[in-house]
């Protein structure tokens, strides 16, 4: 039996209402497990595009990707297995900010190229953008000082280099 | 030309060759069963629940190849064809279903009669359409029958606001669809028919393993040449049955828990199991472990998602099977009969499948091999779901590809008498038997009436032994004979209820009165017949392999 590996997928669909629902429904009912799932709007207005962080072993994988294939809103199921990619991820972090503490956590901040986006009397809110792993890292630095509220956006990827999503769509399945 | 969304909704089902729906209006319907009113070229069978409507369009379209349409108002009557259309997913059926909805002014507000009926149905349905704009009714009608009946079909619905029906539009028949989303047309990868075909060729006991794909795609006659010309024998699954004639000598029946156990015997010590439009469902395979373990896997299937899902394929060829199964049968070198043959032969022997001689006693498995004897597979078989269909399955051989119509994957009790209904409205021509048990036919018993009203001549034989009879045989076998839940002995008297219906009406209780009640049905023509056959209450399905077991746990009869 394999281990499970988490796996970013990009799912391209139909810029039409339900279509998330569509998509989510059919994790839920097959038992795959969503890490993160990011929806923009794409280049294309008709387009919609779906960042999502699944875990699974290869044949949960293959079989994700090939019921997501087959709803018919789903224009093209992109894994990035194997394939070098950017991704990012934005997190607001509120955490405490004692007038006394706040040099130490500004220094947090500066270092992970971190911004402070809001300051009250007892609190600051950081907006930091990076990978995954960046985000939790500040996230359990931040931790000691007391963190109230914690917002992510979830992953997004791309493929590095001159590939692009769209550029796959006629490729093979469709 | 100008006309409202219900006329156009209505010439779109026209246009594109449906000529007759199941169905039931309801206040928001009422603009779409206005635009029927006048029209001679679409009629619709007025059914008595709207359960009946999706398994009747379900029927039409095992039965003609077709896709089967079904209507339904909002709300209850759309939630109501929920099961009908589970069903059809569940067995690749391509039927249209279309629902009413509340205006569009009061989506999400709770309106008298509103259910979200895409949001329900959209785990149970290949895809479906809410109607936001009364221009796009022509567009995704057509969209809509397309996508049921190519690739692996399936059912779609397409929700209709009352407003939507009401709007003027321009009509203007749409001829092609183009979905930029949905490309069903699949080019069969060349080097995967080499590689089956090696296989094949390199393999000593090979098995083939086929299921409804085969019916689906119209490939019974490639299917044949490429067991003829190699001699591998044929296994079906449930909705297999008629791939190959199963008076053919290489037909095995069916395999998995009700299978023959030659069958069974087969698969389990095979070198090579071709498994071509079939699922490798559980009631297929037992245990999975323990399925065909000696095999490698040629796995044919149109939807690649089924490649791999259950079980791992050592080759998989996404594609049409009849395509896929003439290039095989092109490439292969013929063979002989070998040792192989001979040993399934001998199984056959060992194992034979007979119905026990009983002069007293009416068996439920002799009255089916008797309807068998006096049709020999030429009409139209629609079974219930239950032991009787495990009967029908085994004792019933099936010569024709959609001649053998039943619910497989959801199993849906009151299934038969509306598909019966969906199978004798499609092929008039043809003589419809219906097989049910006596739990089943009442969940479905009121669409008798439209049976009547439509002189539809079925021969509805209740296979009644006053049980849940397949739980009652689980309880036995299982539970320590604790008869739980299953005793309904308590039922109406058949045969004055066929006559309060207008339909005809027997009782047969001896084995003797089998032959001659059937023959007195099948000379009546302009209404159904109801045989009441009052069978002997506890008998049992066997071959039977228990739910998640091996072959070694197989029980070919009653055990001590």
């Amino acid at each position: 039996m394999q281990k499970p590996m988490q796996h970013t997928i990009t799912v391209l669909v139909e810029n039409k209402p339900g279509v998330l629902a569509r998509v989510a429904g059919l994790f839920a009912r097959r038992g795959f497990n969503i890490e993160s799932l990011a929806v923009s709007i794409t280049e294309d207005p008709t387009i919609s595009r779906m960042t999502i962080v699944v875990t699974g072993d290869d044949s949960t994988l293959q079989q994700i990707n090939k019921q997501t294939d087959k709803l018919i809103d789903v224009i093209k199921v992109i894994d990035y297995s194997g394939v070098p990619i950017v991704e990012r991820e934005l997190a607001m972090i509120k955490v405490n900010a004692e007038p006394s503490r706040r040099a130490e956590i500004m220094q947090i901040v500066d270092i992970f190229r971190a911004k402070i986006i809001d300051i009250s009397e007892t609190t600051f809110t950081i907006e930091v953008t990076g990978s995954v792993a960046k985000v939790d890292a500040i996230e359990r630095l931040l931790s000691p000082f007391g963190i109230t509220e914690v917002v992510r956006t979830g992953k997004i990827a791309m493929a590095r280099g001159e590939i692009t999503a769209m550029s796959q769509i006629n490729n093979n399945s469709g | 030309m100008r006309m409202n969304g219900a006329n156009a909704l209505v010439q779109s089902l026209v246009d594109h060759g449906v000529e007759v729906i199941f169905g039931i209006p309801g206040g928001v319907m009422i603009p779409i069963y206005d635009a029927l009113y006048d029209r001679k070229d679409i009629r619709n069978i007025l059914m008595r629940h709207e359960q009946g409507a999706a398994h009747a369009a379900d029927g039409y379209a095992r039965a003609t190849g077709k896709v089967g349409v079904c209507f339904a108002t909002s709300g209850p009557g759309a939630t109501n064809l929920v099961t009908g259309i589970a069903t059809a997913q569940m067995d690749s059926i391509p039927i249209l279903a279309v629902t009413g909805q509340c205006r569009t002014t009061v989506i999400g507000k709770d309106a008298f009669q509103e259910a979200d009926i895409t949001g329900i149905t959209m785990p149970i349905t290949k895809h479906n359409y809410l109607i936001k704009d009364p221009a796009d009714i022509p567009r995704v009608i057509a969209e809509a029958l397309y996508i049921a009946r190519t690739g692996r079909p399936g059912p779609v619905l397409v929700d209709v606001p009352m407003d939507m029906s009401l709007a003027e539009v321009d009509y203007e028949p749409v001829h092609e669809v183009k979905i930029r989303s949905y490309s069903p047309e699949i080019e069969i990868d060349d080097k995967a028919i080499d590689k089956a075909v090696e296989l094949i060729e390199r393999s000593e006991r090979p098995v083939l393993y086929v299921g409804g794909g085969v019916i689906a795609s119209g490939a019974s006659e490639e299917l044949l040449a490429l067991s003829e010309k190699t001699h591998i024998l044929v296994t079906t699954t449930l909705l297999g049955k008629g791939a190959i004639p199963e008076t053919h000598p290489h037909s095995l029946g069916m395999l998995g828990m009700h299978g023959t156990a030659y069958a069974n015997h087969a698969v389990h010590n095979c070198d090579l199991l071709i498994a071509v439009g079939a699922r490798f469902d559980d009631r297929v395979t037992g245990k999975l472990a323990a399925f065909a373990k000696k095999a490698k896997v040629i796995h044919v299937d149109i939807d690649p998602a089924e490649i791999g899902k259950t079980v791992p394929a050592d080759v998989a060829i996404v594609g049409d099977c009849k395509e896929v199964l003439k290039r095989l049968a092109e490439r292969v070198k013929p063979r002989v009969e070998t040792d192989w043959n001979k040993q399934i032969m001998k199984w056959r022997n060992e194992y034979p499948l007979v119905c026990p001689t009983d002069e007293d006693r009416l068996l439920p498995q002799c009255v089916i091999a008797k309807i068998w004897e006096l049709t020999k597979g030429e009409v139209i078989v629609v079974t219930d779901v239950g032991q009787h269909q495990m009967f029908t399955a085994l004792h019933y051989k099936v010569t024709k590809p959609r001649h053998f119509l039943s619910s497989g994957g959801l199993g849906t009790m009151g299934f038969g008498l509306p598909a019966a209904i969906g199978a004798q409205v499609g092929c008039p021509n043809k003589t419809v038997v219906l097989i049910c048990g006596d739990g089943g036919f009442q969940m479905t018993i009121q669409e008798l009436a439209p049976a009547v009203e439509h002189k539809l001549p079925i021969k509805i034989c209740l296979i009644n032994n006053r049980y849940l009879g397949m739980v009652r045989q689980w309880q036995e076998l299982f539970w320590n004979g604790r008869y739980s839940g299953v005793d309904i002995s308590v039922q109406p008297d058949f045969v004055k209820l066929a006559d309060a219906y207008g339909a005809a009406g027997f009782r047969v209780e001896k084995p003797s009165e089998v032959e001659p009640t059937f023959k007195k049905a099948l000379e009546i023509n302009d209404r159904p017949t109801i045989i009441d056959f009052v069978v002997h209450r506890e008998e049992n399905v066997f071959p039977m392999i228990p739910a998640g077991g091996t072959i070694e746990e197989m029980m070919v009869n009653r055990p001590k």
